[in-house]
């Protein structure tokens, strides 16, 4: 149990303290890995007390998708650049140190997530799960999901699919100048405008693609 | 202190919350960082539906959990698409030059 208040109180700092510097963070690519540094603590809490096909769930969708939506965003939009424009040249490198101590400590929170797993028993205090230990969390989740929440699943579906839509909808942009291939128009061209039977005259050459 | 209850993630929720929503009013730089912060509550939110249907014993939270998991990455990336053609179309995303309405 000693365990458990341990490394709850480890991962609840960390992503308290990565939730302050992603919102007072100078820097928005800063942001983005304070905010991935988050997600991951969260995930790891998810793991410990219980909820582990969340806590895998988070991982991909955040770390995996949203916050490289994110990075993709920022830069594309050249946001960094933009802000401090006094001194480009330390920019670039300002980076790495910042990289570098988040990688480490998500480094080490999944080396203690995974000594964790290893106590669990003694981790998780069973009397105050009253969900049954019998079934896995996913085996548990997948039995309700695709039968008392078919239509809010269903729902959350459609939900994405409009998303996907939206988003491709308003990002779509019709480029001018572009040259593309046009298979109809190489299909259904002619031999009667394409070849051309001449007539050369003695002596004077004749003049092709005037 | 050391048993770790209900009561101790509830606060770990309120206070990410909370740092959310502080996030979106002080936050002069770019509409990013405020998405962030969006994220940031809904993620506050997600913390308080785990802890209440582990300790409750009930699973709809879990199950709502990733309902709003779905939305927000949903949100996410129609956010960011708005984000990206307000950027091309105007050349700014500081929050203090969108000022198009007149709000």
């Amino acid at each position: 149990m000693i365990a458990h208040a341990i490394f709850f109180y480890i991962f609840s700092i960390i992503a308290v303290i990565s939730a302050i510097m992603v919102t007072v963070s100078k820097n928005t690519v800063h942001s983005v890995f304070f905010l991935i540094l988050d997600f991951i603590s969260i995930s790891c809490l998810f793991i410990m007390i219980g909820a582990e096909f969340l806590g895998m769930i988070m991982l991909i969708v955040y770390v995996g998708a949203v916050a490289v939506l994110f990075l993709f965003v920022v830069m594309m939009l050249n946001v960094a650049q933009q802000k401090n424009q006094w001194f480009i040249s330390k920019e670039s490198s300002g980076h790495i140190p910042v990289g570098l101590i988040i990688s480490v400590i998500i480094f080490f929170e999944l080396i203690i997530v995974i000594g964790g797993w290893k106590y669990k028993p003694e981790l998780l205090n069973p009397t105050n799960l009253l969900i049954t230990k019998e079934v896995s969390n996913t085996h548990s989740l997948g039995l309700i999901l695709y039968t008392d929440y078919i239509h809010v699943f269903q729902i959350s579906g459609m939900i994405l699919l409009i998303a996907m839509i939206g988003a491709i909808v308003l990002t779509f942009r019709q480029r001018e100048g572009v040259k593309k291939q046009s298979y109809l128009k190489q299909i259904s061209r002619e031999r009667t405008e394409g070849v051309e039977v001449l007539e050369v005259a003695s002596n004077k050459g004749v003049k092709i693609d005037d | 202190m050391i048993e770790i209850g209900l009561g101790h993630y509830l606060t770990l929720g309120a206070v990410i919350f909370s740092i959310g929503v502080i996030g979106i009013f002080l936050n002069r730089k770019n509409i990013i960082v405020i998405l962030m912060s969006i994220e940031l509550i809904l993620l506050a939110v997600n913390i308080n539906l785990v802890s209440f249907s582990i300790y409750l014993g009930d699973l709809s939270g879990q199950v709502f959990t990733l309902f709003i998991l779905t939305v927000a990455a949903a949100e996410a990336a129609i956010g960011l698409a708005i984000i990206v053609v307000y950027f091309r179309n105007s050349g700014t995303i500081r929050v203090e030059e969108i000022d198009k309405l007149k709000g």
